[in-house]
């Protein structure tokens, strides 16, 4: 302690552990999915690999949303969130990430739904066709898929935010957690859907642009990982443990790798890219455990 | 409002007796026993280890001794929630839990407290911590419910020594600064008051004297909000979903000018 590189050496543990993780990485994922689903359906015309997107987005929201309740210590009262128990009003600070994050996730749940909805009707040609419009194209459709993409960033960016809030040694002492999970949750997205999109229909243009996606985030990833080091400063210490280790393992497979992947089918005209994708997710979740335990392994 | 009411805490003349953290135990019916806790600490003598949710109150015990410990001293500090004026706590409680009272101190309200943990990092001085009888987080109160009727906190109050002082702010300020005075005339010109101005955190209501570094007592020399990224965070964040969609955009737009006449693959 007498010689810490920053204040946040002083605090606390909030004692997070692997259901984070998981939330972490699902929640990445959900709104990832559901964002490159909503362009793909505001851009393009592959409505079966969109539809799928919905489709997994609200088991995923689901999922998160009972994680974070199970997460609670007093999980009865997960509902303080969202209503001031005193006088029944709303519950929300603009400015506290968890405060815009849990009504977040609601909206994003709604926004959601109605998406998995339209895509279900449609994809059972049910006789009721006013869902159907509840996609683009169309206003409607536009009305739900644009704020509902909004939102969808929102979470997977606030997560980050909130760490860089939550004053605790690596997490507090750089502005750029919520850029860098923004930007890797939608890369792990466009992975992840590049990779069911090609189980469904082979190589596709759709598929070949959400590869195209990823490698340009991962590229993006990089310029975010150095500025993130650099805005570390002295705290760049805290990473001199077993989480260090995880997460430049997780920058190789997750990132590196990938790349090298990539560039190596583009000088050979050959596949490999499945594989490249499944490291982006694997580095990917090697990265968020990596950040979310990093403190706890700095000593008080 | 009430006049702010706060803690002037001396450690030069604390003796380690610890009545301050009984008689916190004691009228606010914290358990004496945690289950993570059944073994002596090793550290001097202090067995309490940190400040939590069912210590609050902690003296801290700082051995300064020479190798051959021919010389050496003491020195104990009875630590506490210091009832920032700009608590970070209360900046980042999501359920409005956290309040600040008519007597400028910060309570935790344990009915609406869902245990999120939001607060426990943001505290720059690691004050709290969850307590697993109620599974709320849980601080120092400055004895509200004593405030309220009139009376003194119970650790100050049980203190033989003084070394805990309970009073308005203001006041405490003075003596402390006379306290200061007086040990620089004495030849401590060590001594220094932690947190009785504004720059740090607007000002602690629970403030302290001390003889050293304050690293050397657990306490940060610049405690920070935790709320200092958050205009920064934010802006950073945008400008990734202004990247991300950009890149989204120019990728799925060229794939349809490359499959502009290609057939709806999903028409039912």
């Amino acid at each position: 302690m007498i010689d810490a590189p920053s204040s946040t050496w002083f605090t606390s543990s909030p004692h997070w552990n692997w259901l984070i993780v998981v939330y972490f990485i699902l929640g990445a994922l959900a709104g990832g999915v559901y964002f490159l689903s909503a362009m793909i359906d505001l851009t393009g015309r592959d409505r079966r690999l969109a539809r799928l997107g919905y489709y997994m987005t609200l088991p995923l929201l689901l999922v998160i949303g009972g994680v974070l309740i199970v997460d609670l210590y007093r999980p009865d009262r997960f509902w303080h969130l969202f209503v001031e128990i005193h006088t029944l009003r709303p519950m929300f600070k603009w400015w506290v990430p968890m405060s815009v994050g849990a009504w977040s996730v609601l909206i994003f749940g709604f926004f959601s739904l109605l998406s998995c909805l339209a895509a279900l009707f449609e994809h059972r040609d049910w006789r009721w066709r006013f869902p159907r419009r509840l996609r683009p194209p169309g206003v409607l459709g536009m009305l739900v898929t644009v704020p509902g993409a909004i939102m969808a960033l929102v979470v997977t960016g606030y997560t980050g935010v909130m760490l860089s809030v939550l004053n605790r040694p690596v997490w507090s002492d750089t502005p750029l957690f919520g850029l860098l999970f923004l930007v890797s949750a939608v890369t792990m997205a466009a992975a992840l859907l590049a990779l069911v999109g090609r189980w469904i229909h082979g190589d596709s243009p759709v598929v070949a642009a959400l590869n195209r996606i990823w490698i340009w985030l991962l590229l993006v990833q990089i310029v975010v990982w150095i500025a993130l080091f650099v805005t570390l400063g002295p705290a760049v210490r805290g990473w001199l443990n077993v989480w260090g280790v995880v997460l430049a393992i997780g920058i190789a497979i997750g990132t590196v790798l990938p790349l090298l992947a990539a560039r190596f089918r583009t000088a050979r005209g050959i596949g490999g890219l499945p594989a490249a994708a499944v490291l982006v997710l694997a580095g990917g979740f090697m990265v968020r455990t990596a950040i979310v335990f990093v403190p706890e392994a700095i000593a008080p | 409002m009430a006049e702010p009411m706060g803690f002037f805490t001396d450690p030069t003349v604390c003796i380690g007796c610890k009545a301050c953290e009984v008689a916190c135990k004691q009228w606010n019916q914290l358990p004496a026993l945690d289950e993570d806790r059944r073994t002596l600490s090793g550290d001097s003598y202090d067995n309490t280890r940190k400040l939590d949710g069912t210590h609050w109150r902690h003296v801290k015990f700082v051995e300064q001794f020479d190798e051959d410990r021919r010389d050496g001293r003491w020195t104990m500090l009875s630590d506490v929630c210091k009832h920032c004026v700009q608590a970070g706590c209360l900046e980042v409680c999501p359920t409005g839990a956290i309040i600040r009272t008519e007597f400028d101190t910060v309570v935790i309200q344990s009915d609406t407290c869902n245990g999120c943990k939001a607060c426990l990092g943001a505290c720059p001085f690691g004050v709290i911590d969850i307590n697993p009888v109620s599974k709320t987080a849980q601080k120092c109160t400055l004895c509200y419910d004593r405030l309220q009727a009139g009376m003194e906190p119970a650790c100050s109050q049980a203190c033989p020594t003084d070394s805990i002082v309970f009073g308005p702010v203001r006041e405490l300020k003075e003596r402390a600064g006379r306290r200061v005075d007086q040990l620089h005339a004495a030849g401590e010109k060590r001594a220094v008051l932690y947190g009785a101005d504004e720059n740090m955190l607007g000002g602690l209501n629970a403030f302290f004297l001390l003889v050293d570094k304050p690293e050397v007592y657990g306490l940060p020399p610049d405690p920070k909000m935790p709320t200092r990224h958050l205009a920064t965070g934010t802006l950073a964040t945008m400008l990734g979903a202004f990247v991300v969609g950009l890149v989204s955009l120019f990728n799925f737009r060229d794939r349809r000018a490359g499959e502009a006449s290609a057939p709806d693959r999903d028409q039912p």
